[in-house]
């Protein structure tokens, strides 16, 4: 294909890809180094009330931001460097968290907490995420063949469901009274509020990721399994393995490109933990780098929002995902100069 | 054939599996199955903590709303006989109906005609039938279990969920057709240049697939707040702005969506073999021409595959849309936050409750229609590439 044709044929996606997604990168790095925020002036304003001779007159000053021509508030946009990265780090609390040797303290700092969740949410769904779909392709694999229709389309469920509603029909089995905290209550004989402390607002989330990834495992697992070599699982067998030991030296290693694969989009996908924090609402607990982000870009209750800031967080989220990357793009790589 | 006695289980092997089985299916369908079950109940039946209560829901019926024997077997009988229509008879007269090459447009046509004339049925002929039936009936007429609809009218009429929906509906389709659009070009450039630079646009597609939203949207927001100022020079007073505008959000979602699309559509034209464009381009077809005579007719699985996950990508995007359009034109998923944020009392729960079952329902019809396609997607990329 020559190079022209080539051209016209990925030019619009690429536009696309550049517009929307190159640029805005570009303009997010530029502006965490900016902050933009109303202009304000000093007043003085002075208020009498009638008195006797003279009425009591006071002077205070105030500062109110000034109105433009337009009757909007005025903005500036100054440079500000690494104020908006000093901001959402705050090195000086985290300095002072270190020497107290104060876990706690360094909790309360918001990055902080939010790439503490981030980090152990996703080291602690992987393991799961993986074991749990290969129990189930090989459950379903070894099912009758009428059953594994109905069972794919159950499975494909969760997966399907609006990440949002998802987290939410979980919250709802659980939340005040629910059925599933009264049953708890029930069988373990004491009182239960799943919304009261971080903890078991994190073990929700982590039973809401893994219910809602794992058949996205179990079906690229089931896939694989259909192609695992017959003669080879035969020869084991001849050999005397058991069926533990053709599971871990002839199933597993089959399996294992596709395991490095479901493991790779689980980390991209993970680290991007958004939707549970909406869902479970637990704001005041538990936050995500992501989330942070949001934050930052929602209106507070006068109406602005801290884009330097947001910039600033987005900008330290994308390092993370360029740590996750390397060794994956090394690889990629390799395998690409090796195939040529 | 008999399988050979060392491939065979033993008992308990087979009942442990089996039962796992069941236990992740019950797993699986009792979250959603559930909140569909709360979301036809009154408040204190909802959220009651015994599960039979939900279930059977006695204070619904003690309000006088609850499913007689005659309701129960009336209403099985027409969903029935509406799924055995919708399999049977439809794709018949669809393919009887149509022209060839038009039976895309022949199906939408048939499955938004069955949708309405379902929902016209089952929600308006139907009721009237059966309360007729029932003042005849005398005890077969009594009540058996609660339900009701009125957090469905509630949230679909008085809070007019339907612009949400329709909201929804215009930025799926404009994100499906368009993604599809750019991407079906992308993914047949790439599946046929060897060249490095091919390589290098789809590692990069896969570091900006990696991206988290909130980085985007953080360089998006400014712009598009203040788009009418910085777009003057070039439109004029005519300059729009982008904030709060479906086609803006469209962009942006296909643009998130490109990489994902280009992949997957790439390793689909992969799988179809290079004679066929060569047979074409000795037949004296441009590049183009083979592409879209030759190449797209016998491409139509990839596409409805990669469509459906660019819709699935539409449809429950949270972030982008709740933080680039505003109250006027939300989307169903953002909207719902208005609900469970609010909860002052349980029948906004219930409420918000029948919100999520309504934005679940045609989710479930998709993998029930299109089980076979997102199977085949999901694989797609993992085996091949």
């Amino acid at each position: 294909m020559k190079f022209k044709t080539f051209a016209a044929f990925v030019g619009p996606s690429l536009f696309m890809m550049l517009v929307f997604i190159a640029l805005p990168l570009v303009s997010v790095f530029t502006q965490s180094f900016y902050n933009t925020q109303p202009v304000f002036e000093q007043v003085e304003i002075e208020s009498c009330t009638p008195g006797f001779p003279d009425p009591v007159c006071v002077t205070r000053t105030e500062t109110k931001p000034i109105l433009g021509e337009d009757g909007k508030i005025l903005t500036q946009t100054r440079f500000t460097g690494l104020e908006s990265y000093r901001n959402v780090l705050e090195l000086g609390r985290v300095k002072d968290a270190l020497a107290n040797g104060s876990w706690r303290q360094l909790m309360a700092i918001d990055f902080w907490k939010a790439l503490r969740f981030t980090l152990t949410f996703t080291l602690l769904t992987l393991p799961l995420v993986v074991v749990v779909g290969l129990a189930i392709a090989l459950a379903v694999n070894n099912a009758a063949k009428s059953l594994r229709g109905p069972v794919i389309f159950i499975s494909l469920l969760p997966f399907i469901i609006t990440p949002v509603i998802g987290a939410l029909s979980i919250r709802w089995l659980f939340i005040g009274d629910g059925i599933l905290t009264s049953f708890l209550e029930w069988w373990l004989a004491q009182d239960i509020a799943m919304f009261a402390q971080g903890w078991t607002i994190e073990l929700m989330m982590l039973f809401y990721r893994v219910w809602h990834v794992a058949p996205f495992a179990f079906v690229i697992f089931y896939a694989g399994l259909q192609t695992v070599n017959q003669d080879t699982l035969e020869s084991a067998i001849i050999d005397g393995a058991n069926r533990w030991e053709r599971l871990r030296y002839v199933i597993v290693p089959h399996l294992m490109p596709l395991i490095v694969f479901v493991a790779l989009i689980h980390l991209m996908d993970c680290y991007r933990v958004f939707e549970e924090i909406v869902g479970f609402s637990s704001q005041s607990h538990v936050i995500s780098l992501q989330w942070l982000t949001y934050d930052f870009l929602t209106p507070d209750d006068a109406g602005n929002r801290s884009i330097g800031r947001a910039s600033a967080s987005a900008m330290l989220t994308m390092i993370g995902i360029v740590v996750l990357l390397i060794p994956l793009l090394t690889r990629t790589w390799r395998d690409h100069k090796g195939s040529h | 054939m008999s399988t050979p006695l060392s491939m065979r289980q033993s008992l308990s092997l087979r009942v442990g599996s089996a039962g796992f089985l069941i236990f992740w299916c019950l797993l699986a369908a009792f979250p959603i199955v559930w909140i569909a079950v709360m979301s036809f109940k009154s408040p204190v039946d909802a959220f009651a903590s015994n599960p039979l209560d939900v279930v059977i829901g006695p204070a619904t019926r003690a309000d006088g709303n609850g499913l007689s024997i005659i309701d129960i077997v009336l209403g099985l009988a027409a969903l029935w006989a509406s799924a055995r229509f919708a399999l049977r008879t439809l794709p018949r007269m669809v393919s009887r109906l149509t022209q060839p090459g038009t039976i895309v447009i022949g199906w939408i046509i048939a499955v938004s005609g069955f949708a309405v004339s379902f929902v016209i049925g089952f929600f308006v002929i139907l009721p009237v039938i059966l309360t007729g039936l029932n003042a005849i009936a005398g005890p077969l007429s009594t009540p058996l279990i609660g339900l009701t609809t009125v957090h469905y009218q509630s949230v679909w009429v008085d809070n007019e969920f339907y612009r949400n929906f329709l909201n929804s509906l215009l930025v799926t389709t404009g994100v499906v057709t368009v993604s599809l659009t750019v991407g079906t070009l992308a993914g047949y450039g790439l599946a046929r240049s060897g060249s490095n630079l091919a390589f290098w646009l789809l590692i990069l597609a896969l570091i900006f697939r990696a991206l988290p939203h909130s980085v985007l949207v953080a360089g998006y927001l400014p712009v598009f707040i203040n788009s009418a100022e910085i777009l003057r020079p070039i439109f004029g007073d005519a300059a729009p702005t982008l904030y709060g505008q479906p086609y803006a959000v469209i962009a942006v979602l296909v643009a998130i969506n490109q990489p994902f699309t280009i992949w997957m559509l790439r390793s689909f034209f992969h799988s179809i073999p290079t004679e066929l464009d060569e047979a074409a381009r000795v037949d004296g077809c441009s590049h183009f021409q083979a592409f879209r005579r030759v190449i797209m007719p016998v491409m139509w699985p990839g596409v409805i595959t990669t469509g459906l996950f660019s819709f699935l990508l539409g449809y429950n995007d949270f972030l982008v849309t709740s933080l680039l359009l505003d109250a006027q034109n939300q989307t169903m998923v953002p909207a719902i936050a208005g609900y469970f944020n609010r909860e002052t009392t349980t029948t906004d729960q219930v409420e918000a409750i029948a919100a999520a079952v309504s934005i679940t329902a045609p989710l479930f019809l998709l993998v029930m229609v299109f089980q076979r396609q997102i199977v085949s997607g999901l694989t797609a990329g993992a085996v091949k590439g």
